[in-house]
This record gives structure tokens, sequence and C-alpha cells, in this order.
């Protein structure tokens, strides 16, 4: 595994909100285009490891090396470094005042007027050109999910399923090296699981690098390479899919199995 | 009945052929210039105050401005408008030596004085979005700012738009005292057609009717607003 091999790098990641130490010390190595699932009992701290690999919460201590800079430096500018992470929400947070396209397009827009105007050659003709060529690729993204229809239309007219789909493709649209999704499925009804599910299944088959907190058994023994079990803010348990699930080591991964398999 | 007769011919005289019309037309320019003006800067001022005001309280710094804030909001919220309006005009201007026509004077403390009532209305309407909308522009890589301008800040206007009319309507009545340094208002317009007769019946009451009519009408134009906004909900 050569350096470059590396894409995020975990090294004694804490945080506490307040006196409230939720994750005590995680180091783990993720490399390109591995996938990562992630599980553990409510409350063990999954949502904020993952919220810390972006640093959508800010780390208490210890660092996140991504790329080789470690973004939970106060002083990094984190907006560089998350429009190449992207992120998909248990509630999709779709922007409610924006339509679908609007959606998928408004981070490029924004990051491509920012390039122009530092070149300085942002001008109404090359705005025009970025605006096309961004509204190209998030019609390509649509057609991808089988949504391209629903460009025009405002969230709120989706089903959950829909929105997912759009909220993957919305961060798939930055060109992210990394998706990190926090129970993408568990607001879904169940008949709109599988088509969230098939999204993240072709991505994964595309080579990106996954990390994804979730409780479907099944799609982490089909796609993890490797699985991560926490359990009050430590990971207590790594291996492959098959290591976990049919020889768990620790009594509390016994404990957590028997309960989600039943 | 036949006294009201005479005096209204008298009112109408003065008005509409001693150009008694044209000091009403400033009046009333003034008013919407001042009540427009004062709701943008307040809008401003006050958006900038609530998203203040929402920001955790973690850092020493923003705890700091919290309080400057607070502070703010206090003074223009606990002391009548006409008071901040004979102290912006009368003390603080003599004290740095400066000359600014009054119905600027106007504009400005209408636009600090409406900055402290948004900002208190703009920070339920923050809280009142989804924390998810920031979360999910901040994911995509959005700075806090950008974020707040192009998804929080236009949701939560959205919210509020029944409560900002409202602060709207207020202005509006509100400008009948800047003539409390002397701004031409509808106050002082039909207060100058009356004192020539010492009669002032007719004027005053014909000020009411201009000021609900303004009004109905500014209400009619929320009421459209509003409604527009709503369709698009449904799209
Ligand atoms: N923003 C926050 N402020 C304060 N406490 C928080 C915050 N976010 C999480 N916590 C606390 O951190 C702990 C771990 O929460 P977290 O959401 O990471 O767990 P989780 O493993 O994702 O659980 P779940 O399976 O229910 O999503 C909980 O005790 C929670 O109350
Ligand atoms: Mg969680």
């Amino acid at each position: 595994m050569t350096e470059n091999n590396v894409i995020l790098e975990v090294k004694g990641l804490q945080k506490s909100f307040g006196d409230n130490h939720v994750l005590k010390g995680i180091d783990t190595v993720i490399t390109r285009g591995e996938k990562v699932v992630v599980l553990g009992p409510s409350g063990s701290g999954k949502s904020t490891f993952l919220r810390c690999l972006n640093c959508m919460e800010d780390p208490t201590g210890g660092s996140v090396i991504f790329n080789g800079v470690d973004i939970a430096d106060p002083k990094v500018d984190i907006n560089i470094h998350r429009q190449k992470m992207g992120m998909v929400f248990q509630h999709f947070n779709l922007f409610a005042n924006k339509t679908v396209i609007e959606n998928i397009m408004m981070a490029p827009i924004y990051v491509g007027k920012k390039r122009l105007k530092k070149e300085r050659k942002y001008n109404r003709a090359t705005k025009k050109i970025l605006k096309q060529e961004v509204y190209e690729t998030a019609l390509e993204l649509l057609r991808r999910i089988g949504l391209e229809d629903k460009a025009n239309a405002y969230p709120s007219s989706l089903s959950g399923g829909q929105k997912q789909r759009v909220a993957i493709v919305r961060a798939l649209a930055m060109n992210p090296q990394v998706m990190l999704f926090d129970e993408p499925t568990s607001a879904l009804d169940p008949e709109m699981v599988g088509e969230v599910l098939e999204v993240m299944k072709d991505l994964a088959k595309q080579g990106m690098t996954m990390i994804v907190v979730t409780h479907e058994m099944g799609f982490a023994k089909e796609v993890a390479d490797r699985v991560i079990f926490m359990d009050e803010g430590v990971i207590a348990e790594e291996g492959t899919p098959d290591a976990i699930f049919n020889n768990p080591q620790t009594e509390r991964l016994k404990t957590f199995l028997s309960k989600v398999l039943m | 009945m036949g006294n009201f007769i005479v005096r209204f011919e008298t009112f109408w005289d003065i008005l509409v052929n001693k150009g008694g019309y044209r000091d009403v037309i400033t009046g009333l320019q003034n008013t919407m210039i001042i009540a427009v003006l004062g709701l943008v800067i307040g809008i401003v001022i006050g958006t900038l105050i609530a998203t203040v005001r929402v920001l955790p309280k973690y850092k020493r710094i923003v705890r700091a401005l919290d309080s400057v804030c607070k502070f703010y909001v206090g003074l223009f919220r606990g002391t009548p408008m006409v008071v901040q309006l004979l102290v912006f005009y009368y003390v603080l201007l003599p004290l740095f030596g400066l000359r600014v026509p009054s119905v600027w004077v106007a504009v400005i403390v209408f636009g600090l004085n409406s900055g402290a009532y948004i900002s208190e209305i703009m920070r339920a309407g923050i809280l009142s979005v989804d924390p998810g909308q920031l979360e999910g522009a901040r994911s995509v890589g959005f700075s806090f700012s950008a974020a707040m301008m192009k998804v929080v800040i236009p949701q939560a206007i959205k919210n509020i738009l029944p409560t900002l009319g409202n602060e709207f309507i207020a202005l509006v009545k509100e400008t009948s005292v800047v003539s409390f340094v002397g701004a031409m208002d509808l106050y002082l317009a039909f207060q100058r057609i009356g004192a020539g007769t010492y009669e002032y019946m007719i004027p005053y009451l014909a000020m009411a009717v201009v000021y609900i009519v303004v009004i109905c009408l500014i209400s009619l134009g929320i009421k459209i607003m509003e409604r527009s906004l709503r369709k698009g909900d449904r799209k």
C-alpha cells in the first residue's frame, strides 16, 4: 500500500459535545476505491465519526488527513476540501427553494465562478459557457438515475427515494473523491430502499471511495471491502464482511449482530 | 352640514388652487422613500444581526458580537422612534459637525430602528428553516455565508413575509413623526393646509383617509406577493 493510495487517514480522532465524550480516539486508514461500511448501535458515534471526516463537526482532538492535508486544522480552508468529499444525509437535505436541476447545479456554478474570478476570466461569455457545461453535466447525472423528467420539479414533489437519488447526484456533481453516506435509506419507505441502494452499488462498481453508515446488512455483505463496528466511541472491531458477520470476535459485536440479524 | 361643505370647499381650494397638493405629494413621496429604504436597510441590518445571533456560541468573538447585537437591539427597541430621530438630528449630527438633509436622517434612523425589530423577526425565520438545509449546503462546499445567503435566508424570508409586511406598514405609519426633524410628511402637509385658516377638521380627516388608502394598497400588494410565492411551492 503506497502512500499515494491512501485517501483518508484518521489519527486519534476525538469529539466531545461539552461533557459528552462521543468519539474516544479513532484510528483508521482508508485507501482509494475502498468501500467501508460502518455499523454500530444507536448513539455509538457513527454519525459523529462520519461528520468529523469532512469537518461538519470540528474534531476536538486528533487529525483527519485528506490527500495529505490535515483538514482538522482550523487554519485549513475546509470548504475547498469539502468540495471533494460528497455527503449524503438520512433526510436528504435537498434545497427546498431550488428545483432539482438547480440543486445539482448550484455548487458547481458557485465553485466555477470563484475559479473564473480568481483567474480574472469572469465575464458574461465565460459565465454562460460555465452554466451550459454545468447544466449538461447535471442533466447527464439526472439521466443516470432516470429522473431527467423531474429536472424542473421542486424537491417537495418527489418521493423519498427520488429525493435521495437526487441528493446523491448533487454530491456527485462536484466530482468528489470520496462519498460519505449517513444512513441514506433509513428514512425511506421499504419499497424505495432498493432504488437508492442500486445507485450506490453502481457508484461502488465505478470505483468510488465510499464510507457508508447503514443498517442494510445485505449491502454491507455485497459491497463492503471492510466493515467497521463502532461501539461507545471507539472502533470495537473491524474486518472483511465475512469476518465480521460470520466470525465476530468481541462479545459486543456478537450481541449487536444477534439483535440486528434477528 | 352646510358648515361642513363650506369647510370642505375652503380645504379643496387651498389643496388644489393654492398648491397645497405639492406638499401632500412631497409628504407622500417622503413617506414612501423613508419607509421603503428604511425597510431595505432594516432587512440588511436585521439579517446580519440575526445571523450572528444564531451562530453557535463556542468562540469568544461570536459571544462578543452577540452581546453587541443584543445591546443594539435593546437600545433601539427600548426607546421611541421620535426620541431616536431627535437625538440623531439634534445631538449626534451637531456633535460630529455633520449636515445631513432631514429626509436622509429619517431614512437612517428608520433603517437602524427597523433593523432591531427585523433582527428578531429574521431570527425566528432562520430558526424555522430545517438545519439540514445549512448542512446540505455546507456539505457541497459552500462557505457559511454563501450557504446562508443562497439557501437559508431566502427560505427564512419566505416564512416571515407576512410579518415583514406588518413591519413595513408600521414603518409607513411611523413616518408621521419625521416632521419633528423638519422633513415634509403627510402630517406637516395637511397641517400647513389648515394653518392658513385655523381650520383643521377637513385637513386632518383627509390625512387619515390618505393613510388608510396607502396602507390598504400596501396590504393588498403583500397579499398578492404571498400568493404568488405560495404558488411556487406547489410547482
Ligand atoms: N450536535 C450535537 N450536540 C450534542 N450532542 C450530540 C450532537 N451530535 C451528536 N451528539 C451526541 O453524540 C452521541 C452520538 O451520536 P451519533 O449521532 O454520532 O450516534 P449514531 O451512532 O449515529 O447513532 P444513530 O444510530 O442513532 O444515528 C449521542 O449521545 C448524541 O446525543
Ligand atoms: Mg446517526
